[in-house]
């Protein structure tokens, strides 16, 4: 049995070069091992003389380094030799990380899972006590006893988060020292400097009110919260009598009679609540836009962020309507701003049409959607959505007067000329509406988005532009 | 009246705010105090201590003020309950937020308030807090800022540039729940507000046309809360509710707070022992729709509308839909790996790893991390079959806790 020391900084970075020479030679798991400088070898019969002189390939994934370098922090004596064990076995079977199966890729993790926790532990539990400094710098000391050797692979972090201040860690095995930036770490064992805070004053105050009384659940608390940890943390002192004291707390609070509100409440309460909607008038679109946003015709509101009405002159001579408010329209609470919105003012732009100038609308003015995993699907509004919601396109219609509407798509179809269907036959007519305003029919940009071949996608764009063109040319 | 100290001031305050459950200080931007300032954020959260509720103290969880105008049946602060106020200065909660940094207590501040004078007025003064942590003391650490539904949204939008997560708490399930007992809030102002929420951090994270970045906003989303018990709304209520506001407004959590006894309680919402098992199985449900692909109606729909207390939704749905099982680890799908009780994520995904190497027994399960108890009656391997016990009447009381005896007192 050969055994080699390895030093208590830089351990790793040891390990693996001296694993990497045995590992050529193809030598044994059982005839070497690896003990820490200042612990005590496993085997007194320590093996000496020439070794092997047969020379291997060796290779090592990253992940194996990866987790290698985690398993060097644990404690366990044993944690090199089983390193080393699966080492050799991945020479002859690199994929065998992937196997969580295996009984010594699976003891590997757990140690690693546990330095993980641990490293995880000392992020959450060091308390920093503020001591003198002599410079401009201020000064912090803190005291925490690990179960690993994690002072090497954590420094880093303290030293990222805590740059602009001196401190220093210690531990029963070394200290971490943060000095004007530079980190050091000093492998000499310390002991507890038992300092006082003023601020703990205040942070055990904090624990104490944050906790609710009414969910005590100390088995959630111990488990992250081990007690082993808590003679080094100030708050942990009132854990004891916060518990004693919960439930009289809570049936205090559930007995106590019924209090009068405070005269504040009273003076609050008297203060005039204007609602916006009660200045305004039926008769102007605002007026009907506030009426339309606490419909409950029919069940569409329930579900939809808001209500999407229209915008434009009152005094427009042109009112475009499409189907429904989309995705974007819904969070945005505007009409047409969506992919479809977006191509519809590209293509009126080529046709000379200013959307500005006209108003535009949709005949439904809730979305409706279905939901598939975390994205909400557009679904056609029902024949009896449409009917209900035609009360306030009739009121649009009523205020803004327009000369002619320009229908997209089925719904606004249905809409403005009772009948929906056959929109490829009657597209590019002039029909008359119900409202008595000529309405101009085409398809819906959605339609234009749906299309998978680019050149049917372009002559149909193409017949758009054609049509917005014609009812520019009308009005 | 004698003035307050900071350390009234802090009890008062954090007492005020521990009904908000949301503590998380993950998942946002990496920064670290390498090149100046204080603090760092590298992407999972920490909790710093648990108190006896078993909850974690991550963050600095305060109000900056309890005074309140509005009167919401559920909250301690509201108008009319007869609680002591107090207001904190922005100096003392930027003061507070740091020291407490400086000792390594908290990953940073969550910052809360009652509405004083005016919406508007309230969002600008926690602005000004956030403003100061970020530019006056070049804060690194995580900031989370609740936000006003009815403030301007110039205010919202500077929130987002300072902050690293919004939420604007929708607090009861439904929108008649929210008008009964919270009758200053506008359930549509507040689905209004998050969708902004939406856009805008849409919008920020284009680039510009010159193909630069744009400043980060709220990098670490956006979430909300709804309170459990206080009304009448089923599990499926709620859950459809939460699907929606996942699917709608990107949410990056709805935490589910089961409605707790507070002080100077309103007659209107009678206390009651708060349902934290309740809440428990809300969570495990929320879980099972963001991370293991099950719909809302799935798991409540052959229960009720309540989710079952004595055991977990995903077993609960297994044992109603035994006709999918038992399912074979070697060579199921992922998302039907993902339905068998007892497999966690990690499971799946160390399941679908192993396999290509070979065959998966029993034993090699267990080691992989599966919960085998859950697991085994709705599974076989070469080495297991649950034979009988899949079809048995009694599997379920297997796993149910055994009934207890009421106390007659």
């Amino acid at each position: 049995m050969r055994q080699i020391q390895l030093p208590r900084i830089g351990t790793f970075e040891a390990w693996r070069g001296s694993a990497r020479e045995f590992a050529r030679m193809r030598t044994k798991p059982d005839r070497v091992d690896w003990y820490l400088e200042g612990d005590s070898a496993g085997f007194l019969i320590t093996e000496t003389g020439p070794m092997s002189e047969a020379r291997h390939k060796v290779t090592a994934s990253k992940q194996f380094l990866d987790l290698a370098r985690t398993v060097t922090y644990h404690s366990a004596k044993d944690r090199f030799s089983r390193l080393y064990r699966v080492l050799l076995r991945l020479q002859g079977a690199p994929g065998l990380l992937k196997d969580r199966g295996d009984a010594e890729v699976a003891h590997l993790e757990k140690l690693a899972k546990a330095v993980r926790r641990d490293m995880h532990k000392m992020k959450a539990f060091v308390r920093f006590q503020e001591i003198p400094s002599g410079t401009d710098r201020r000064a912090f000391a803190a005291w925490f006893e690990p179960d690993h050797h994690i002072c090497e692979p954590i420094a880093g972090f303290f030293a990222r988060r805590f740059a602009d201040m001196d401190w220093v860690i210690a531990t029963p095995s070394m200290s971490i020292q943060h000095k004007d930036g530079q980190v050091t770490l000093d492998p000499t064992p310390a002991s507890n400097p038992k300092l006082k805070d003023a601020t703990e004053d205040l942070w055990r105050t904090y624990y104490a009110n944050i906790f609710n009384p009414a969910r005590l659940k100390i088995k959630a608390m111990t488990a992250e919260m081990p007690k082993k940890y808590w003679r080094n943390l100030p708050e942990a002192e009132l854990i004891p009598s916060l518990i004693a004291e919960a439930e009289a707390k809570t049936r205090a609070m559930q007995e106590a009679a019924p209090t009068l509100p405070p005269l504040r409440a009273e003076r609050i309460a008297a203060q005039p609540k204007v609602k916006d909607m009660d200045l305004l008038s039926a008769d102007t679109l605002d007026g009907v836009k506030a009426e339309a946003s606490t419909c409950t015709r029919c069940p569409l509101h329930a579900n939809a962020t808001q209500l999407v009405f229209g915008e434009g002159p009152q005094d427009a001579d042109l009112m475009i309507i499409g189907e429904q408010p989309g995705d974007m329209e819904d969070l945005a609470g505007r009409p047409f701003v969506g992919p479809a919105g977006q191509l519809f003012d590209e293509l009126a732009d080529q046709a000379g049409l200013d959307r500005a100038g006209a108003y535009v609308t949709n005949a439904v003015k809730h979305f409706k959607f279905t939901i598939k995993g975390k994205r909400r699907i557009h679904q056609s509004p029902s024949t009896g959505e449409i009917d209900q919601c035609r009360w306030w396109l009739a009121q649009e219609i009523r205020l803004v007067r327009p000369k002619m509407i320009l229908s997209m798509g089925a719904t606004a179809l249905r809409a403005t000329t009772g009948d929906g269907k056959g929109i490829l036959k009657r597209r590019g007519a002039l029909e008359t509406g119900r409202d008595g305003v000529p309405v101009f029919v085409t398809v819906h940009p959605s339609f234009l988005l749906r299309l998978r071949d680019p050149a049917e996608r372009a002559e149909q764009e193409k017949a758009f532009v054609a049509d917005l063109s014609q009812v520019k040319a009308a009005i | 009246m004698a003035k307050r100290t900071l350390q009234d001031k802090l009890a008062i305050l954090s007492d005020a705010a521990k009904y908000d459950a949301s503590c998380a200080s993950s998942g946002t931007s990496r920064r670290n105090s390498l090149k100046g300032g204080l603090g760092s954020t590298e992407g999972s959260g920490i909790c710093h201590a648990y108190a006896p509720d078993g909850r974690c103290i991550s963050l600095l969880k305060i109000l900056l003020t309890n005074f309140c105008i509005y009167d919401c049946a559920y909250c301690i602060n509201r108008v009319s309950s007869n609680v002591e106020r107090a207001r904190f200065t922005p100096e003392e909660v930027v003061h507070l937020t740091t020291e407490f940094y400086r000792r390594n207590y908290i990953e940073g501040l969550f910052l809360s308030s009652g509405i004083i004078r005016s919406p508007d007025y309230t969002m600008e003064q926690m602005v000004r807090i956030a403003r100061s942590l970020r530019q006056d003391h070049l804060f690194r650490g995580y900031i989370h800022l609740k936000t006003i539904p009815d403030a301007s949204p110039e205010l919202i939008e500077e929130a987002g540039l300072f902050a690293d997560r919004l939420s604007i708490n929708v607090e009861l399930p439904t929108d008649q729940g929210v008008k009964a007992y919270a009758p200053e809030k506008d359930p549509d102002q507040i689905r209004r507000a998050m969708g902004n929420l939406r856009l805008k951090k849409a919008e920020y994270a284009e680039k510009t046309h010159t193909g630069r970045r744009k400043a980060k906003f709220a990098p670490a989303g956006q979430s909300t809360q709804l309170i459990v018990g206080a009304d009448g709304a089923s599990d499926a209520t709620i859950l459809q509710n939460s699907t929606r506001l996942y699917g709608a407004y990107k949410l990056k959590r709805v935490y589910y707070s089961a409605f707790s006894p507070i002080p100077d309680a309103s007659t209107a919402l009678p206390l009651i022992k708060p349902p934290l098992m309740r809440e428990h199985r809300l969570y495990q449900a929320d879980w099972l729709m963001r991370f293991y692909g099950f719909e809302a109606d799935e798991i409540t729909e052959k229960q009720g509308d309540m989710l079952d207390l004595a055991v977990d939704p995903k077993l609960s749905w297994a044992l109603q839909n035994r006709h999918l099982f038992p399912v074979d680890p070697n060579r199921a799908a992922r998302d039907m790996l993902l339905r068998v009780p007892g497999f966690g994520t990690k499971t799946v995904s160390r399941v679908l790893n192993a396999r290509r190497t070979k065959t998966l027994r029993y034993d090699d399960l267990t080691r992989i991390g599966a919960n085998m108890k859950n697991a085994r009656s709705f599974i076989t391997l070469s080495d297991w079959t649950p034979g009988q016990s899949l079809d048995a009447d009694s599997l379920r009381n297997r796993f149910a806790p055994p009934p207890e005896q009421l106390q007659l007192l």
